[in-house]
């Protein structure tokens, strides 16, 4: 018989715990344990990423990641981005450059933005074609979102200057 | 998704024991089980989850080659530094699959044994006919949409093409999978479906696959995978070539040649008859284009995939030409 198990983790920087069942994903325990509504599954089948959150520091697809997976591990959402009302530059970039219309992909891309630039900081048009091909938009807002990726790759070069 | 109950391996020996109850199937990344548990297809009563086994992720290269754990993550191996000096076809195979995010949970076993991506396969409540998921129940892909399905090595039972990337390349450069203390060629690795196409690889009860092996060659050092999709990125090979070149001191006679086809054949294809008939030539667009056309002897198109009877050998021209710096 399958039964549930405990499983601990660091969310955003809190440790928590959660009791699941083994055939769980991450993102259904994030939404209906945790109300963390950014993470969402759309397709469910790795498709198009607007299930992505962090987990130890790298973008996963929520949907096929197995709640028992994260035991132990650290999980990153996009909720998690904000310091208080201070929105992060990245989700700044997006709002600044109307890089969505309904914002069903939003969390999606900002949790891959916010890696990319890690990876990149100052990335080229492929490198950032290629860092989120995993990541779709119907509402087809490719084109300002290239934009807020540069315009966040931008702010981030003028406070690394500055700092 | 089915309701399964979840175990953790300690050792491969605690796997073994573990995945030999009925019902049992090993757990790497997930991405390809999960997927399949949703749509139907896999049913597993127990998961066995072998990511918490130490010393399976390690990746070595050096002058004899490179060895690959097979808890190593995709992303992982695509990025590594000496992969890509030593083997790039085999970076680029991995670069170009799946998403960032898949490549960071994937790993390099559970790449191998990923399943055919063939529709009727993956939708067991609308067809009920596949001999791959139920044996002796028939393939509603013969006389259905075919346009993805394999021209080379199929049967009269199954006509999957086999999906993934990195095996195209790992068969190019004589590559092999270590199940534990047993080694054997990916050639060798993968099974046509001829009347079994349910037995799709050489892994026995009670074994894993705990390592990739590739030996080093200047023909893998000069390597390049190109994959052409029915869109740009994020899918699938429409048909891909895995090719190492390796010319002599005179920069133009061919002294070794390494071919292999993905997307249009049941199994990573290695392409032997390219390979013999260019190797000791001198380098030239016009005998390279009339030997690429040896790699889909035999081919069988179905309904919608003769294209790939002709895509397939000009991608491996394209990749010999581009490596000798001629295209
Ligand atoms: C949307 C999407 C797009 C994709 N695109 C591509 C692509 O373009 N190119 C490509 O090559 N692949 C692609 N893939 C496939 C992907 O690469 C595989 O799903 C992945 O590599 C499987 O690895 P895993 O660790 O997640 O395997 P799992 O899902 O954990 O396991 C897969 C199978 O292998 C078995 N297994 C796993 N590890 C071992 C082991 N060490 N020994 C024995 N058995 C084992 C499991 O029991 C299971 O049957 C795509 C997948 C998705 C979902
Ligand atoms: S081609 Fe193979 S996998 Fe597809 S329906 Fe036929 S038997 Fe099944
Ligand atoms: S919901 Fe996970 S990738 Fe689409
Ligand atoms: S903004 Fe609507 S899906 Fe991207």
């Amino acid at each position: 018989m399958s039964s549930p198990r405990t499983i601990r983790f660091t969310l955003n920087g809190e440790p928590v715990s959660a009791t699941i069942m083994p055939h769980e994903t991450l993102v259904d325990v994030l939404q209906h344990r945790f109300d963390l509504r950014g993470a969402r599954e759309s397709c469910g089948q790795g498709l198009c990423g607007c299930c992505t959150v962090h987990v130890d520091g790298k973008p996963v697809s929520g949907c096929l990641f197995l709640a028992v997976f994260a035991d132990g591990a650290r999980v990153d959402t996009v909720e998690g981005l904000a310091r208080g009302d201070a929105l992060d530059p990245v989700q700044e970039a997006f709002i600044e450059a109307g890089a969505f219309q309904c914002g069903f992909c939003t969390p999606g891309f900002v949790m891959m933005v916010k890696q990319l630039l890690k990876e990149h900081p100052e990335p080229t048009d492929e490198e950032v074609r290629h860092y989120l091909t995993g990541n779709l938009c119907r509402c087809s807002a490719y084109p300002e979102i290239l934009d807020a990726v540069k315009l966040a790759s931008a702010r981030q070069a003028e406070a690394a200057r500055r700092a | 998704m089915k309701a399964f109950t979840y175990q953790r391996a300690g050792s491969a020996e605690d796997a073994a024991r573990l995945a030999a109850h009925p019902g049992a199937m090993l757990l790497a990344g997930g991405t390809t089980l999960l997927d399949l548990a949703k749509c139907g297809v896999a049913e597993p009563d127990m998961l066995v989850d072998i990511g918490h086994i130490s010393g399976l992720d390690a990746i070595a290269v050096d002058a004899g080659g490179a060895t690959i754990g097979a808890l190593a993550k995709m992303s992982a191996v695509a990025d590594h530094a000496g992969m890509r000096a030593a083997f790039p076809a085999v970076a680029e195979s991995l670069s170009q699959a799946a998403s960032a995010q898949l490549r960071n949970m994937a790993t390099i076993g559970g790449n191998l044994l990923q399943r055919t991506r063939c529709p009727y396969f993956r939708d067991p409540a609308a067809f009920p006919a596949c001999n791959k998921r139920d044996p002796g129940s028939g393939c509603a892909a013969i006389g259905g949409v075919t346009r993805n399905h394999a021209v080379l090595g199929t049967s009269e039972a199954c006509i999957a093409t086999y999906p993934g990337d990195l095996a195209v390349a790992l068969v190019a450069f004589d590559a092999a999978v270590r199940l534990g203390g047993r080694t054997i060629a990916v050639e060798e690795f993968f099974l046509v479906p001829g009347d079994t196409p349910a037995r799709e690889h050489a892994i026995g009860p009670g074994e894993m696959i705990t390592a990739v092996a590739i030996p080093a060659s200047p023909a893998a050092r000069r390597s390049t995978f190109l994959k052409v999709r029915d869109r740009q990125s994020y899918e699938f090979a429409a048909a891909s070539a895995a090719v190492g070149l390796e010319l002599g001191p005179d920069g133009r006679t061919i002294r070794d040649l390494r071919v292999a086809l993905g997307g249009v054949a049941t199994v990573p294809w290695r392409c032997r008859a390219v390979e013999d008939a260019l190797k000791g030539t001198l380098l030239e667009p016009e005998s390279v284009r009339a030997a690429s056309r040896l790699a889909v002897e035999g081919a069988v198109a179905q309904a919608d995939n003769a294209h790939k009877i002709d895509l397939a050998p000009r991608l491996v021209a394209r990749a010999i030409l581009s490596l000798g710096g001629l295209a």
